[in-house]
């Protein structure tokens, strides 16, 4: 597929040039560029708020097409949900449960029934259940972005596409919600698509990796595939998670690794015979 | 040198909140000094830096600044010596472009016209973004949107710059971007920067760390004395350094690891020894 900017004007600009590529079922797929290299314009396409300006892309067995009519676009948006950068400005509604029922309600499903899905959704996220009847605008920025969250999931989408989820949070806020979505991904099978500059949380949690440039889906591949040729990254102006980075000054002194280790459990595994293996302790 | 802020015995407290924001906190600041300030949400952290140019007043205790100390008469004064940078780059511009935006601050204490054009270039210029005068701030990257913040601030002559986590929203190398104009900027200026952070890059440039807890001074340390934390650092509000991350996997796996704080490449040459003494 590819997507022109205003497309037949004068200021027609190209923002993704002949991709083409497969996200599987179940799989936590990341994908890596560096700004302006056509990550959120992709993103954008996983739920047709744009459609290709040729070519097609396929979500289940909906075909979207520069042709496709936007009004039978409902059940792919409840099938894929995304959740946009900084997603608390998103909020509304004047309590949180009010708010995390409103899109299943759109969707179709009862009060009834998506306020017991808020009540579900709001402990899946990790929030007490009494924020429920709070004003969302009362709680903090981290908590506002998991009600934004529990809000997309409770509409239970079959792949949840997340651009950039933990910007702007703490470090511990940063890893409560990683590890909240690795859980959904492992526990549940929730099919992920993250946009990320983190790469640590690549190496950490995804399962294939999409690497763009200029509009260009220019690879493709497993964490260990994609981080095992540190020149090619720094061409591309990515960068190493730091196990990665650590390993390679580790690499120079004249330990040896194989394969180079992507976390610290595999950096500290592979150290341990080369430096006695704790018997010093 | 001599301290450029000295803080005694500060209180603060929100109206109508049950608990203090800031606790008998008292620091001082030598001038050119790169001071971090770092503590989880809630933590005290901005509380801290707003009583520092007066946009909260203290309940009780002092704070001085270039020599004046904190009040109604001294205030205006004061925050012309401090300017702060925020965390969102969307919510600080108010131009039409960026040579406007940097202009803003200039016209409001009204700066004749020529001084103002000379000290609008010479300030884009400082931060890279000569060519994006006529431009839109609104069409800039996140790192170039706070480069022309900094410029803004730097046009009125501060001896301080605050960062508050303005770093928090830019991708990594929108981050690198404005630490290397901070950076530069502090050497040719001899500027005194106060950054509130949860960057653990950021904190490590620093000079000295005050670690904030619940409204109170924690600790005041090196980089490497607060690093020492390891893995408590996450409930601290900071991230874990890598090497620290490392060496806890390694005791976990019955290794003896020395306790002080030893960086990427300290620790490279201790695991070396260990492999060479195998």
């Amino acid at each position: 597929m590819s997507f022109t900017y205003q497309a037949g004007t004068p200021f027609a600009g190209d923002g993704i040039k002949d991709v083409s590529g497969t996200i599987h079922d179940g799989s936590y797929t990341a994908i890596i560029g560096h700004t302006g290299s056509g990550k959120s314009t992709i993103l954008q396409h996983l739920n047709a708020l744009l459609k290709p300006t040729s070519g097609t892309v396929t979500i289940g067995d909906k075909v979207i097409t520069n042709e496709t009519n936007n009004k039978n676009l409902k059940p792919l948006r409840q099938k894929v949900g995304m959740v946009f950068q900084f997603a608390e400005n998103q909020l509304f509604e004047q309590t949180v449960a009010k708010d995390i029922a409103f899109g299943p309600q759109n969707f179709g499903v009862s009060e009834k029934d998506a306020l017991a899905l808020a009540d579900k959704m709001v402990a899946m996220v990790g929030l007490p259940h009494d924020v429920l009847e709070k004003s969302p605008f009362d709680l903090s920025g981290g908590q506002m972005r998991r009600v934004a969250i529990a809000g997309v999931l409770a509409m239970q989408p079959e792949v949840l596409v997340l651009d950039e989820p933990t910007a702007g949070l703490d470090p511990a806020g940063r890893h409560e919600m990683m590890t909240m979505f690795e859980r959904l991904h492992r526990e549940q099978g929730q099919t992920i698509v993250l946009v990320t500059h983190q790469m640590d949380d690549v190496a950490d949690y995804a399962d294939t990796v999409w690497v763009m440039a200029e509009g260009r889906l220019i690879k493709t591949g497993t964490p260990r595939e994609i981080f095992s040729d540190p020149a090619w990254l720094k061409a591309n102006q990515l960068g190493l998670p730091k196990t990665a980075q650590m390993a390679q000054q580790l690499i120079a002194k004249g330990f040896h690794f194989d394969p180079r280790p992507l976390t610290e459990t595999e950096l500290a595994d592979q150290l341990l015979p080369q430096i006695g293996g704790g018997q010093h302790g | 040198m001599g301290n450029v802020i000295r803080v005694q015995h500060l209180n603060y407290t929100y109206p109508e909140a049950k608990h203090q924001a800031l606790t008998d906190v008292s620091f001082d600041v030598a001038k050119g000094e790169w001071l971090a300030i770092i503590g989880h949400n809630g933590s005290g952290k901005s509380t801290l830096a707003k009583n520092l140019n007066g946009l909260l007043a203290p309940e009780s205790g002092t704070v001085e600044v270039a020599g004046m100390t904190l009040s109604e008469e001294t205030v205006w004064d004061i925050r012309a010596k401090v300017g702060i940078v925020f965390q969102n780059p969307d919510n600080q511009f108010v131009g039409a472009t960026v040579a406007d935006d940097v202009a803003f601050g200039l016209e409001n204490r009204g700066v004749p016209r020529d001084e103002m054009v000379k000290r609008v270039d010479e300030s884009l210029e400082r931060v890279g973004m000569t060519a994006f005068a006529d431009r839109e701030p609104a069409r800039l990257s996140g790192g170039q949107k706070q480069r022309v913040a900094i410029a803004g601030i730097i046009a009125q002559r501060p001896e301080i710059i605050i960062l508050d986590e303005s770093t928090s929203m830019l991708d990594p190398a929108g981050r690198q971007e404005v630490l290397g104009v901070i950076r530069e900027l502090k050497d040719e200026l001899n500027l005194t920067v106060l950054s509130i952070t949860h960057d653990i890059d950021e904190a490590a440039v620093a000079h000295r760390i005050i670690l904030l807890n619940d409204g109170k001074i924690n600790e005041i340390g090196t980089p490497s004395d607060i690093f020492a934390h390891g893995t408590d650092l996450l409930r601290l509000g900071l991230d874990v350094p890598y090497s620290e991350k490392l060496k806890d996997a390694l005791i976990q796996r019955g290794v003896a690891m020395p306790k002080a704080y030893l960086d990427n490449e300290r620790l490279v040459d201790y695991l070396w020894t260990l492999h060479s003494t195998m």
